[in-house]
């Protein structure tokens, strides 16, 4: 299995702790203005498709949400 | 419910002074509570349901149908305390539910993000440098408690805040009241009025002064207040709130931590030679003493399933922190203290809305303490008491009173 995955996040769930940017620092920061979640990259490398999991079980509040991406030669098809 | 039968229910908190601090609750305790649904008695004789698996404690802080707000109709109280005791609530979001409860958190939230609290790590180094310097002098032997672990949190929360440390006495002693289950309610209602009071004080003289200092609250005065965003009175509130839960929390994981590495001296050598491994030895410390024992109390404001139990509305529940946290479906030898597994799923921190703000400031806290403490006390070990460790029993909030410390 490819495991990769496209990241959602939910601003207006995000309360904020911060968890998502220890667990998965490439893929969540926080806004410097509200401190909410950011996305860095919706379709994270591979290898971090296990913390971005980690991160969607940490989130205290729900706000983030993963599936699994297409893989390209399908979409390209459509 | 007949009273009979109501006493017939296991009381909670449970009251055993024969625990030792390292243990929430013992294996007698763990097996009455273990539920993983059990109804309980409360100290006001109110009865409650207490949610114990970490499953069920993660999914019952996430659900909207538990309100937080303690000053509704049956919800579940741990002490007795007249309708009005806690007088002007206003600011107190922990108490507080939906949009008011965002709207006041969102204030701060970009105050204790991440990148903030990496900025202000200097500070803090330099706060338990000082600390350390004040336990050297004193001693050997010496008070952890006094020298290291209330002074440090307290010292940096009032700088955050902008709150004079020189009246660290005043607010220490209030701010126990506030979390002492035990504490008469005249002395509660005295106390919160007095550091209201006081933070009234502070913050309008903040608000007063046209130039701002670079402090949270005189940024807050400045980007919300003057802005008319916030009342003066929810400012006062939420400085009340922070000053509080800034310092009593982190003081006590820093004692009972330091006990804990004392008594393994391989891991608290390991602390000083293994730096890098710190901040995983936290997780597993937040996790294995789990300090806010009594747990976290919400009130049903619908029928709710949880854990194969119909919570119905208007029922008291109280997640059981510290029992989540050794609940053997989520880690594996959950009695062990192993600083190398992967603790980070833990709920010491609670979950759901309300799940601390302050757990970055508290993770650089615990972590620079304790490491600077080992660097500079390689020899340091438990002093010889008469008796057992002095502990808070009443207390919200779990921790040792005292800690002789020798080297
Ligand atoms: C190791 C130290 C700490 C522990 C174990 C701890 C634990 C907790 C827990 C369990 C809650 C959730 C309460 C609930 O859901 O009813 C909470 C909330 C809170 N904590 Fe902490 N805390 C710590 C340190 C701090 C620090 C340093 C601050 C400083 C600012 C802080 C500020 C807060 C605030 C403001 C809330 C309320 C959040 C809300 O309701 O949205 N805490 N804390
Ligand atoms: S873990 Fe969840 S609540 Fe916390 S900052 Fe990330 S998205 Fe927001």
């Amino acid at each position: 299995m490819s495991g990769a995955v496209r990241v959602r996040v939910d601003r207006d769930r995000c309360c904020g702790a911060g968890n998502c940017v220890v667990t998965a620092p490439e893929v969540f920061d926080q806004d410097d203005a509200d401190g909410l979640v950011l996305l860095r990259r919706a379709e994270p490398p591979a290898d971090a498709a296990d913390r971005v999991r980690l991160a969607v079980e940490l989130c205290p509040a729900g706000a983030i949400s993963v599936a699994p991406r297409p893989v390209p030669e399908r979409s390209s098809t459509s | 419910m007949t009273v009979a039968a109501l006493t017939d229910l296991p009381l909670w908190p449970p009251i055993n002074l024969d625990r030792d601090p390292l243990v929430p609750l013992d294996a007698g305790e763990r097996r009455r509570f273990a539920g993983p649904v059990t109804r309980v008695r409360l100290p006001t004789d109110a009865t409650a349901w207490l949610v114990t698996r970490h499953a069920d404690v993660r999914q019952m802080l996430r659900h909207p149908g538990f309100s937080a707000d303690l000053t509704r109709p049956g919800f579940p109280l741990l002490r007795r305390i007249p309708p009005g005791a806690f007088g002007d609530r206003r600011g107190g979001f922990i108490r507080m539910d939906g949009v008011e409860h965002t709207r006041l958190r969102r204030m701060l939230t970009a105050e204790f993000m991440i990148r903030n609290v990496r900025r202000i790590e200097p500070l803090i180094r330099q706060t338990v440098d000082r600390a350390l310097d004040g336990l050297h002098a004193a001693g050997p032997p010496a008070d952890l408690v006094t020298h290291v672990a209330l002074p440090v949190p307290s010292m940096v929360i009032c700088h955050l805040l902008g709150v004079p440390y020189a009246d660290h006495d005043f607010f220490q002693e209030r701010s126990r009241t506030l979390i002492d289950r035990d504490a008469p309610p005249e002395r509660v209602q005295r106390h919160v009025r007095e550091l209201r009071d006081y933070l009234h004080r502070l913050v309008e003289a903040k608000v007063a002064t046209g130039e701002r200092a670079d402090d949270l609250l005189s940024r807050l005065a400045r980007d919300r207040v003057d802005t008319g965003e916030l009342a003066l009175d929810e400012l006062v509130g939420m400085a009340v709130l922070l000053l509080i839960a800034g310092h009593e929390t982190t003081a006590n994981m820093i004692g009972l931590s330091t006990l804990l590495l004392l008594r393994h001296p391989a891991r608290y050598a390991a602390l000083r030679d293994d730096t890098g491994h710190a901040e995983g030895l936290v997780d597993e410390l937040l996790r294995y003493l789990s300090i806010v024992r009594t747990g976290l109390p919400r009130l049903a404001t619908e029928d709710v399933e949880i854990g194969g139990r119909l919570i119905r509305a208007g029922e008291g529940a109280i997640a059981v922190l510290s029992l989540a946290n050794r609940d053997r479906t989520a880690f594996d030898r959950p009695d062990e203290f192993d600083p190398y597994r992967a603790a980070q799923q833990h709920v010491a921190f609670g979950f759901g809305v309300h799940q601390c703000i302050g757990q970055p400031l508290a993770r650089a806290e615990l972590r620079i303490a304790l490491v600077e403490l080992a660097r500079r006390f390689p020899r340091l070990r438990p002093a010889a008491t008469a008796g057992r460790l002095p502990t808070r029993d009443s207390s919200v909030v779990y921790g040792l009173d005292a800690l002789p410390v020798t080297w």
